[in-house]
Protein backbone atom coordinates (compact mmCIF):
# COMPACT_ATOMS: atom_id res chain seq x y z
CA UNK A 1 0.00 0.00 0.00
CA UNK A 2 2.77 2.41 0.88
CA UNK A 3 4.25 1.84 -2.59
CA UNK A 4 0.96 3.04 -4.10
CA UNK A 5 0.99 6.17 -1.97
CA UNK A 6 4.61 6.64 -2.93
CA UNK A 7 3.57 6.77 -6.58
CA UNK A 8 0.90 9.33 -5.72
CA UNK A 9 3.39 11.43 -3.78
CA UNK A 10 5.95 11.30 -6.58
CA UNK A 11 3.52 12.22 -9.34
CA UNK A 12 1.86 15.02 -7.38
CA UNK A 13 5.28 16.25 -6.25
CA UNK A 14 6.45 16.37 -9.84
CA UNK A 15 3.37 18.37 -10.86
CA UNK A 16 4.16 20.87 -8.11
CA UNK A 17 7.76 21.18 -9.18
CA UNK A 18 6.70 21.75 -12.77
CA UNK A 19 4.26 24.37 -11.58
CA UNK A 20 6.99 26.16 -9.65
CA UNK A 21 9.27 26.05 -12.69
CA UNK A 22 6.68 27.33 -15.14
CA UNK A 23 5.97 30.76 -13.79
CA UNK A 24 4.84 32.06 -17.16
CA UNK A 25 2.11 29.47 -17.28
CA UNK A 26 0.97 30.40 -13.81
CA UNK A 27 0.92 34.09 -14.65
CA UNK A 28 -1.00 33.67 -17.87
CA UNK A 29 -3.48 31.43 -16.10
CA UNK A 30 -3.95 34.26 -13.62
CA UNK A 31 -4.02 37.17 -16.04
CA UNK A 32 -6.71 35.64 -18.26
CA UNK A 33 -9.55 35.63 -15.70
CA UNK A 34 -8.36 38.95 -14.28
CA UNK A 35 -8.75 40.58 -17.68
CA UNK A 36 -12.29 39.27 -17.80
CA UNK A 37 -13.02 40.37 -14.28
CA UNK A 38 -11.47 43.82 -14.28
CA UNK A 39 -12.08 44.91 -17.88
CA UNK A 40 -14.81 42.86 -19.50
CA UNK A 41 -17.04 42.75 -16.44
CA UNK A 42 -16.56 46.42 -15.72
CA UNK A 43 -17.66 47.25 -19.24
CA UNK A 44 -20.67 44.98 -19.13
CA UNK A 45 -21.73 45.96 -15.68
CA UNK A 46 -24.12 48.61 -16.97
CA UNK A 47 -25.46 46.49 -19.80
CA UNK A 48 -26.20 43.38 -17.80
CA UNK A 49 -28.30 43.69 -14.68
CA UNK A 50 -28.39 40.52 -12.63
CA UNK A 51 -31.47 40.17 -10.49
CA UNK A 52 -31.67 38.26 -7.26
CA UNK A 53 -31.33 34.56 -7.98
CA UNK A 54 -30.07 31.83 -5.68
CA UNK A 55 -27.61 31.63 -4.07
CA UNK A 56 -27.52 35.44 -3.88
CA UNK A 57 -29.73 37.15 -1.34
CA UNK A 58 -29.23 40.66 -2.51
CA UNK A 59 -28.48 42.55 -5.70
CA UNK A 60 -24.96 41.80 -6.82
CA UNK A 61 -22.65 43.46 -9.26
CA UNK A 62 -21.79 41.75 -12.50
CA UNK A 63 -18.20 41.32 -11.29
CA UNK A 64 -19.45 39.31 -8.35
CA UNK A 65 -21.63 37.22 -10.62
CA UNK A 66 -18.85 36.09 -12.94
CA UNK A 67 -16.26 35.20 -10.27
CA UNK A 68 -17.36 31.51 -10.01
CA UNK A 69 -17.44 31.27 -13.80
CA UNK A 70 -13.90 32.61 -13.98
CA UNK A 71 -12.77 30.12 -11.32
CA UNK A 72 -14.19 27.37 -13.52
CA UNK A 73 -12.48 28.95 -16.51
CA UNK A 74 -9.12 28.53 -14.77
CA UNK A 75 -9.98 24.86 -14.21
CA UNK A 76 -11.02 24.47 -17.84
CA UNK A 77 -7.86 26.04 -19.22
CA UNK A 78 -5.66 24.07 -16.84
CA UNK A 79 -7.38 20.81 -17.66
CA UNK A 80 -6.90 21.42 -21.36
CA UNK A 81 -3.38 22.72 -20.92
CA UNK A 82 -2.18 19.77 -18.91
CA UNK A 83 -3.47 17.48 -21.60
CA UNK A 84 -2.02 19.73 -24.28
CA UNK A 85 1.35 19.24 -22.65
CA UNK A 86 0.82 15.48 -23.02
CA UNK A 87 0.57 15.92 -26.74
CA UNK A 88 3.94 17.58 -27.02
CA UNK A 89 6.63 15.15 -28.02
CA UNK A 90 8.77 15.87 -25.01
CA UNK A 91 5.76 15.15 -22.90
CA UNK A 92 5.05 11.98 -24.77
CA UNK A 93 8.45 10.97 -23.50
CA UNK A 94 7.50 11.46 -19.89
CA UNK A 95 4.16 9.80 -20.56
CA UNK A 96 6.03 6.75 -21.82
CA UNK A 97 7.95 6.65 -18.58
CA UNK A 98 4.73 6.89 -16.61
CA UNK A 99 2.92 4.23 -18.61
CA UNK A 100 5.73 1.67 -18.40
CA UNK A 101 5.57 1.71 -14.62
CA UNK A 102 4.45 -1.67 -13.22
CA UNK A 103 1.51 -0.01 -11.45
CA UNK A 104 -1.90 -0.22 -13.11
CA UNK A 105 -2.58 2.46 -15.63
CA UNK A 106 -5.78 3.72 -13.98
CA UNK A 107 -3.84 4.49 -10.81
CA UNK A 108 -1.09 6.33 -12.70
CA UNK A 109 -3.61 8.44 -14.61
CA UNK A 110 -5.61 9.13 -11.46
CA UNK A 111 -2.47 10.29 -9.65
CA UNK A 112 -1.67 12.66 -12.47
CA UNK A 113 -5.22 13.96 -12.45
CA UNK A 114 -5.11 14.55 -8.71
CA UNK A 115 -1.80 16.38 -9.08
CA UNK A 116 -2.93 18.71 -11.84
CA UNK A 117 -6.22 19.40 -10.03
CA UNK A 118 -4.35 20.32 -6.88
CA UNK A 119 -2.36 22.87 -8.90
CA UNK A 120 -5.60 24.21 -10.37
CA UNK A 121 -6.98 24.76 -6.87
CA UNK A 122 -3.92 26.85 -5.99
CA UNK A 123 -4.40 28.96 -9.09
CA UNK A 124 -8.09 29.50 -8.41
CA UNK A 125 -7.32 30.72 -4.90
CA UNK A 126 -4.60 33.02 -6.16
CA UNK A 127 -7.23 34.51 -8.48
CA UNK A 128 -9.78 34.81 -5.66
CA UNK A 129 -7.17 36.56 -3.52
CA UNK A 130 -6.49 39.15 -6.22
CA UNK A 131 -10.21 39.62 -6.81
CA UNK A 132 -10.58 40.28 -3.08
CA UNK A 133 -7.94 43.01 -3.34
CA UNK A 134 -10.30 44.70 -5.79
CA UNK A 135 -13.12 44.39 -3.27
CA UNK A 136 -14.84 41.52 -4.98
CA UNK A 137 -15.33 39.26 -2.01
CA UNK A 138 -17.39 36.25 -0.90
CA UNK A 139 -18.35 35.15 2.60
CA UNK A 140 -15.16 34.16 4.40
CA UNK A 141 -16.30 30.59 5.12
CA UNK A 142 -17.44 30.34 1.49
CA UNK A 143 -13.80 30.29 0.43
CA UNK A 144 -13.26 27.24 2.62
CA UNK A 145 -16.48 25.52 1.58
CA UNK A 146 -15.67 25.89 -2.11
CA UNK A 147 -12.37 23.95 -1.94
CA UNK A 148 -13.88 20.50 -2.57
CA UNK A 149 -16.07 21.88 -5.36
CA UNK A 150 -13.12 23.53 -7.07
CA UNK A 151 -11.07 20.36 -6.69
CA UNK A 152 -13.81 18.15 -8.09
CA UNK A 153 -14.36 20.53 -10.99
CA UNK A 154 -10.61 20.37 -11.66
CA UNK A 155 -10.75 16.58 -11.76
CA UNK A 156 -13.74 16.58 -14.10
CA UNK A 157 -12.12 18.97 -16.56
CA UNK A 158 -8.73 17.31 -16.20
CA UNK A 159 -10.36 13.99 -17.08
CA UNK A 160 -11.91 15.63 -20.12
CA UNK A 161 -8.45 16.86 -21.08
CA UNK A 162 -7.08 13.32 -20.73
CA UNK A 163 -9.80 12.02 -23.01
CA UNK A 164 -8.98 14.63 -25.63
CA UNK A 165 -5.23 14.04 -25.34
CA UNK A 166 -5.71 10.33 -25.90
CA UNK A 167 -7.59 10.84 -29.15
CA UNK A 168 -5.75 13.77 -30.63
CA UNK A 169 -2.83 12.81 -32.78
CA UNK A 170 -1.16 16.10 -33.48
CA UNK A 171 -0.66 19.42 -31.88
CA UNK A 172 -2.23 21.29 -34.80
CA UNK A 173 -5.42 19.32 -34.34
CA UNK A 174 -5.30 20.14 -30.70
CA UNK A 175 -5.41 23.87 -31.33
CA UNK A 176 -8.65 23.32 -33.22
CA UNK A 177 -10.09 21.27 -30.41
CA UNK A 178 -9.17 23.99 -27.94
CA UNK A 179 -11.40 26.31 -29.93
CA UNK A 180 -14.14 23.77 -30.32
CA UNK A 181 -14.04 22.72 -26.68
CA UNK A 182 -12.99 25.68 -24.56
CA UNK A 183 -15.02 28.41 -26.20
CA UNK A 184 -18.32 26.55 -26.59
CA UNK A 185 -18.02 25.10 -23.12
CA UNK A 186 -17.37 28.49 -21.61
CA UNK A 187 -19.87 30.57 -23.55
CA UNK A 188 -22.64 27.97 -23.51
CA UNK A 189 -22.72 27.91 -19.74
CA UNK A 190 -23.84 29.97 -16.80
CA UNK A 191 -20.35 31.42 -16.39
CA UNK A 192 -21.06 34.83 -17.91
CA UNK A 193 -24.85 35.08 -17.71
CA UNK A 194 -27.54 33.32 -15.70
CA UNK A 195 -29.45 30.67 -17.61
CA UNK A 196 -32.76 32.51 -17.34
CA UNK A 197 -31.21 35.41 -19.23
CA UNK A 198 -30.15 32.99 -21.92
CA UNK A 199 -33.70 31.62 -22.08
CA UNK A 200 -34.99 35.11 -22.85
CA UNK A 201 -32.97 35.19 -26.04
CA UNK A 202 -33.15 31.56 -27.08
CA UNK A 203 -34.79 28.49 -25.57
CA UNK A 204 -32.52 26.25 -27.59
CA UNK A 205 -29.33 27.90 -26.34
CA UNK A 206 -30.72 27.73 -22.84
CA UNK A 207 -31.29 23.99 -23.20
CA UNK A 208 -27.78 23.47 -24.51
CA UNK A 209 -26.37 25.43 -21.56
CA UNK A 210 -28.43 23.32 -19.21
CA UNK A 211 -26.88 20.16 -20.68
CA UNK A 212 -23.32 21.47 -20.53
CA UNK A 213 -21.46 19.82 -17.63
CA UNK A 214 -19.32 22.96 -17.34
CA UNK A 215 -22.42 24.89 -16.25
CA UNK A 216 -22.64 22.62 -13.24
CA UNK A 217 -18.99 23.11 -12.31
CA UNK A 218 -19.72 26.85 -12.29
CA UNK A 219 -22.93 26.45 -10.26
CA UNK A 220 -21.37 24.01 -7.80
CA UNK A 221 -18.63 26.53 -7.06
CA UNK A 222 -21.07 29.47 -7.04
CA UNK A 223 -23.32 27.87 -4.45
CA UNK A 224 -20.46 26.63 -2.26
CA UNK A 225 -18.90 30.10 -2.24
CA UNK A 226 -22.14 31.28 -0.62
CA UNK A 227 -22.23 28.31 1.74
CA UNK A 228 -25.11 26.67 -0.06
CA UNK A 229 -25.30 23.24 -1.56
CA UNK A 230 -26.48 22.52 -5.07
CA UNK A 231 -27.18 18.78 -5.25
CA UNK A 232 -28.10 18.76 -8.91
CA UNK A 233 -24.82 20.43 -9.81
CA UNK A 234 -22.88 17.95 -7.68
CA UNK A 235 -24.58 14.99 -9.35
CA UNK A 236 -23.86 16.40 -12.80
CA UNK A 237 -20.22 16.99 -11.96
CA UNK A 238 -19.78 13.56 -10.38
CA UNK A 239 -21.53 11.84 -13.28
CA UNK A 240 -19.51 13.71 -15.89
CA UNK A 241 -16.30 12.92 -14.02
CA UNK A 242 -17.13 9.21 -14.14
CA UNK A 243 -17.96 9.35 -17.84
CA UNK A 244 -14.83 11.33 -18.76
CA UNK A 245 -12.68 9.14 -16.49
CA UNK A 246 -13.98 5.96 -18.11
CA UNK A 247 -13.42 7.43 -21.57
CA UNK A 248 -9.87 8.42 -20.63
CA UNK A 249 -9.11 4.89 -19.41
CA UNK A 250 -10.52 3.55 -22.65
CA UNK A 251 -8.43 6.00 -24.67
CA UNK A 252 -5.27 5.06 -22.79
CA UNK A 253 -5.93 1.33 -23.01
CA UNK A 254 -2.75 -0.04 -24.61
CA UNK A 255 -4.68 -2.09 -27.17
CA UNK A 256 -6.22 1.06 -28.66
CA UNK A 257 -6.19 4.85 -28.41
CA UNK A 258 -3.17 6.97 -27.58
CA UNK A 259 -0.27 4.92 -28.81
CA UNK A 260 -1.95 3.19 -31.72
CA UNK A 261 -0.17 5.09 -34.41
CA UNK A 262 3.29 5.42 -35.82
CA UNK A 263 5.37 7.41 -33.43
CA UNK B 1 10.79 -19.68 -23.11
CA UNK B 2 14.00 -18.37 -21.57
CA UNK B 3 14.93 -16.48 -18.42
CA UNK B 4 15.58 -13.43 -20.60
CA UNK B 5 13.28 -12.09 -23.26
CA UNK B 6 11.02 -14.36 -25.22
CA UNK B 7 8.69 -13.36 -28.05
CA UNK B 8 6.26 -15.70 -29.85
CA UNK B 9 4.26 -15.05 -33.02
CA UNK B 10 3.97 -11.35 -32.47
CA UNK B 11 1.92 -9.45 -35.02
CA UNK B 12 0.60 -5.92 -35.16
CA UNK B 13 -1.06 -3.70 -37.70
CA UNK B 14 -2.00 -0.05 -37.90
CA UNK B 15 -5.37 -0.28 -39.57
CA UNK B 16 -4.80 -2.35 -42.68
CA UNK B 17 -1.05 -1.78 -42.71
CA UNK B 18 0.94 -4.66 -41.20
CA UNK B 19 3.75 -3.35 -39.04
CA UNK B 20 4.87 -6.71 -37.63
CA UNK B 21 4.00 -10.24 -38.62
CA UNK B 22 4.99 -13.55 -37.06
CA UNK B 23 7.95 -12.26 -35.06
CA UNK B 24 9.48 -14.83 -32.67
CA UNK B 25 12.82 -14.93 -30.87
CA UNK B 26 14.40 -16.02 -27.58
CA UNK B 27 17.18 -14.15 -25.84
CA UNK B 28 18.81 -15.69 -22.78
CA UNK B 29 20.37 -13.66 -20.00
CA UNK B 30 23.95 -12.63 -20.45
CA UNK B 31 23.52 -11.93 -24.13
CA UNK B 32 23.83 -8.71 -26.06
CA UNK B 33 21.40 -8.79 -28.94
CA UNK B 34 21.40 -6.11 -31.60
CA UNK B 35 18.11 -5.58 -33.38
CA UNK B 36 19.05 -4.11 -36.71
CA UNK B 37 16.52 -2.79 -39.16
CA UNK B 38 16.12 0.04 -41.65
CA UNK B 39 13.68 2.84 -40.87
CA UNK B 40 10.12 1.61 -41.09
CA UNK B 41 11.09 -2.02 -40.45
CA UNK B 42 8.87 -2.21 -37.37
CA UNK B 43 11.48 -1.55 -34.65
CA UNK B 44 9.45 1.17 -32.93
CA UNK B 45 6.32 -0.97 -33.01
CA UNK B 46 8.23 -3.87 -31.48
CA UNK B 47 9.58 -1.60 -28.74
CA UNK B 48 6.08 -0.29 -28.01
CA UNK B 49 4.78 -3.85 -27.74
CA UNK B 50 7.65 -4.95 -25.49
CA UNK B 51 7.02 -2.01 -23.15
CA UNK B 52 3.24 -2.50 -23.26
CA UNK B 53 2.59 0.94 -24.72
CA UNK B 54 0.78 -1.17 -27.30
CA UNK B 55 -0.83 -4.55 -26.87
CA UNK B 56 -1.02 -6.93 -29.80
CA UNK B 57 -4.14 -8.99 -30.39
CA UNK B 58 -2.10 -12.20 -30.67
CA UNK B 59 1.30 -13.56 -29.77
CA UNK B 60 3.16 -13.73 -26.48
CA UNK B 61 5.88 -11.73 -24.79
CA UNK B 62 7.62 -12.97 -21.70
CA UNK B 63 10.11 -10.90 -19.70
CA UNK B 64 12.31 -12.89 -17.30
CA UNK B 65 9.67 -15.59 -17.22
CA UNK B 66 6.73 -13.23 -16.64
CA UNK B 67 4.02 -13.06 -19.25
CA UNK B 68 3.43 -9.44 -20.27
CA UNK B 69 -0.23 -10.02 -21.00
CA UNK B 70 -1.18 -11.97 -17.88
CA UNK B 71 1.08 -10.31 -15.32
CA UNK B 72 2.01 -6.95 -16.83
CA UNK B 73 3.08 -5.44 -13.50
CA UNK B 74 5.55 -8.21 -12.70
CA UNK B 75 6.86 -8.30 -16.25
CA UNK B 76 7.42 -4.52 -16.42
CA UNK B 77 9.15 -4.57 -13.02
CA UNK B 78 11.81 -6.84 -14.55
CA UNK B 79 12.35 -4.64 -17.59
CA UNK B 80 14.62 -1.61 -17.90
CA UNK B 81 14.02 0.71 -20.84
CA UNK B 82 15.94 3.52 -22.50
CA UNK B 83 13.59 5.10 -25.01
CA UNK B 84 14.72 6.75 -28.20
CA UNK B 85 12.90 9.94 -27.21
CA UNK B 86 14.35 11.77 -24.21
CA UNK B 87 12.21 11.03 -21.16
CA UNK B 88 14.06 13.04 -18.53
CA UNK B 89 12.44 16.00 -16.85
CA UNK B 90 14.75 18.86 -17.83
CA UNK B 91 13.83 21.08 -14.89
CA UNK B 92 14.58 18.44 -12.30
CA UNK B 93 18.02 17.41 -11.12
CA UNK B 94 19.53 14.07 -12.06
CA UNK B 95 18.80 12.77 -8.56
CA UNK B 96 15.18 13.99 -8.63
CA UNK B 97 14.63 12.27 -11.97
CA UNK B 98 15.91 9.02 -10.54
CA UNK B 99 13.86 9.19 -7.38
CA UNK B 100 10.71 9.97 -9.39
CA UNK B 101 11.39 6.84 -11.41
CA UNK B 102 12.06 4.82 -8.23
CA UNK B 103 8.63 5.77 -6.89
CA UNK B 104 6.97 4.87 -10.19
CA UNK B 105 8.55 1.45 -9.88
CA UNK B 106 7.53 0.98 -6.27
CA UNK B 107 11.09 0.86 -4.92
CA UNK B 108 11.25 1.21 -1.14
CA UNK B 109 12.27 4.65 0.14
CA UNK B 110 14.57 3.03 2.64
CA UNK B 111 18.03 2.89 1.17
CA UNK B 112 16.98 4.77 -1.94
CA UNK B 113 19.64 7.51 -1.71
CA UNK B 114 22.38 4.88 -1.56
CA UNK B 115 20.85 2.98 -4.45
CA UNK B 116 20.71 6.13 -6.59
CA UNK B 117 24.27 7.01 -5.63
CA UNK B 118 25.47 3.56 -6.68
CA UNK B 119 23.54 3.64 -9.96
CA UNK B 120 25.03 7.02 -10.86
CA UNK B 121 28.53 6.00 -9.82
CA UNK B 122 28.44 3.02 -12.18
CA UNK B 123 27.99 5.47 -15.05
CA UNK B 124 30.40 8.10 -13.68
CA UNK B 125 27.52 10.47 -13.09
CA UNK B 126 27.70 10.70 -9.30
CA UNK B 127 29.26 14.16 -9.22
CA UNK B 128 26.43 15.49 -11.42
CA UNK B 129 23.63 14.18 -9.24
CA UNK B 130 22.48 17.64 -8.19
CA UNK B 131 22.71 19.32 -11.57
CA UNK B 132 19.58 20.03 -13.52
CA UNK B 133 19.22 17.83 -16.57
CA UNK B 134 18.85 20.93 -18.74
CA UNK B 135 22.48 21.76 -17.95
CA UNK B 136 23.78 18.36 -19.13
CA UNK B 137 25.02 17.55 -22.62
CA UNK B 138 23.45 14.79 -24.74
CA UNK B 139 25.93 12.13 -23.67
CA UNK B 140 25.41 12.79 -19.97
CA UNK B 141 21.64 12.81 -20.43
CA UNK B 142 21.81 9.38 -22.04
CA UNK B 143 24.00 8.08 -19.24
CA UNK B 144 21.48 9.39 -16.74
CA UNK B 145 18.73 7.53 -18.58
CA UNK B 146 20.80 4.37 -18.58
CA UNK B 147 21.51 4.70 -14.86
CA UNK B 148 17.80 5.20 -14.30
CA UNK B 149 16.86 2.17 -16.41
CA UNK B 150 19.10 0.03 -14.17
CA UNK B 151 17.91 1.48 -10.87
CA UNK B 152 15.37 -1.28 -10.19
CA UNK B 153 17.87 -4.00 -11.15
CA UNK B 154 15.99 -5.33 -14.16
CA UNK B 155 16.82 -8.69 -15.73
CA UNK B 156 16.12 -7.47 -19.25
CA UNK B 157 17.35 -4.16 -20.66
CA UNK B 158 15.79 -2.66 -23.76
CA UNK B 159 17.45 0.26 -25.53
CA UNK B 160 15.75 1.88 -28.50
CA UNK B 161 18.33 3.57 -30.74
CA UNK B 162 20.05 4.95 -27.64
CA UNK B 163 22.92 6.62 -29.47
CA UNK B 164 20.89 8.88 -31.75
CA UNK B 165 22.29 12.40 -31.63
CA UNK B 166 25.40 11.54 -29.60
CA UNK B 167 28.97 12.37 -30.55
CA UNK B 168 31.40 9.55 -31.40
CA UNK B 169 33.01 9.38 -27.95
CA UNK B 170 29.70 9.26 -26.07
CA UNK B 171 28.41 6.65 -28.47
CA UNK B 172 31.44 4.41 -28.04
CA UNK B 173 31.22 4.81 -24.26
CA UNK B 174 27.59 3.75 -24.10
CA UNK B 175 28.05 0.85 -26.52
CA UNK B 176 30.96 -0.48 -24.45
CA UNK B 177 29.17 -0.04 -21.14
CA UNK B 178 26.07 -1.89 -22.28
CA UNK B 179 28.20 -4.76 -23.60
CA UNK B 180 29.75 -5.00 -20.14
CA UNK B 181 26.27 -5.18 -18.63
CA UNK B 182 25.42 -8.11 -20.87
CA UNK B 183 28.60 -9.87 -19.80
CA UNK B 184 27.55 -9.39 -16.20
CA UNK B 185 24.37 -11.38 -16.88
CA UNK B 186 21.80 -8.93 -18.19
CA UNK B 187 19.73 -9.77 -21.25
CA UNK B 188 20.16 -6.77 -23.55
CA UNK B 189 18.13 -5.89 -26.62
CA UNK B 190 19.64 -2.92 -28.46
CA UNK B 191 17.80 -1.56 -31.49
CA UNK B 192 19.74 0.40 -34.07
CA UNK B 193 20.07 1.11 -37.75
CA UNK B 194 23.82 1.72 -37.42
CA UNK B 195 25.86 -1.34 -38.30
CA UNK B 196 29.04 -0.07 -36.64
CA UNK B 197 27.47 -0.48 -33.18
CA UNK B 198 27.27 -4.25 -33.62
CA UNK B 199 30.16 -6.54 -32.69
CA UNK B 200 30.86 -9.88 -34.36
CA UNK B 201 30.23 -11.75 -31.12
CA UNK B 202 26.82 -10.11 -30.62
CA UNK B 203 23.64 -11.95 -31.33
CA UNK B 204 21.96 -10.28 -34.28
CA UNK B 205 18.29 -9.99 -35.20
CA UNK B 206 17.56 -8.34 -38.51
CA UNK B 207 14.08 -6.92 -38.86
CA UNK B 208 12.84 -6.04 -42.31
CA UNK B 209 9.32 -5.21 -43.47
CA UNK B 210 7.81 -6.40 -40.22
CA UNK B 211 9.46 -9.82 -40.13
CA UNK B 212 12.73 -11.40 -38.98
CA UNK B 213 15.04 -11.51 -41.99
CA UNK B 214 18.00 -13.15 -40.25
CA UNK B 215 18.96 -14.29 -36.77
CA UNK B 216 22.21 -15.61 -35.36
CA UNK B 217 25.72 -14.61 -34.47
CA UNK B 218 26.74 -11.45 -36.29
CA UNK B 219 30.00 -12.94 -37.57
CA UNK B 220 28.21 -15.95 -39.07
CA UNK B 221 25.54 -13.82 -40.68
CA UNK B 222 27.79 -11.35 -42.43
CA UNK B 223 30.29 -13.98 -43.59
CA UNK B 224 33.04 -12.38 -45.65
CA UNK B 225 31.15 -9.13 -46.24
CA UNK B 226 31.17 -6.20 -43.89
CA UNK B 227 27.94 -6.04 -41.91
CA UNK B 228 27.15 -2.75 -43.56
CA UNK B 229 27.43 -4.22 -47.08
CA UNK B 230 25.47 -7.31 -46.09
CA UNK B 231 22.75 -5.16 -44.56
CA UNK B 232 22.48 -2.82 -47.55
CA UNK B 233 22.30 -5.74 -49.93
CA UNK B 234 19.59 -7.54 -47.98
CA UNK B 235 17.41 -4.57 -47.14
CA UNK B 236 17.50 -2.86 -50.51
CA UNK B 237 19.84 -0.11 -49.48
CA UNK B 238 17.44 2.05 -47.55
CA UNK B 239 19.38 1.89 -44.29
Amino acid sequence: MSAWLNVLRAIVGREFLRFVHQRERFLSALVRPLVWLLIFAAGFRAALGVSIIPPYQTYITYETYIVPGLCAMILLFNGMQSSLSLVYDREMGSMRLLLTSPFPRWWLLLCRLLGSSAISVLQVYAFLAIAALFDITMPLMGYVAAVPGVFLGGIMLGALGLVLSSFIKQLENFAGVMNFVIFPMFFLSSALYPLWKMAESSELLHDICALNPFTYVVELIRFLLYLQFNGVALLWVLGSTLVFGAAALWGYDPSRGLMKRKS
Amino acid sequence: MTDGLSVRDLAFSYGSKDALKGVSFDLPRGRFCALLGPNGAGKSTLVSLLTRLLVSPGGEISIAGQDLRRTPGRALARLGVVFQQPTLDLDLTVRQNLSYFAALHGLPRNGLPARIEAALRRLDMAERADEKVRALNGGHRRRTELARALLHEPQVLLLDEPTVGLDAASRAGIVAHVHDLAEQGLCVLWTTHLTDEVRDTDHLLVLHRGGILAEGSTGDIRGEQSLSDWFLQKTGGNA
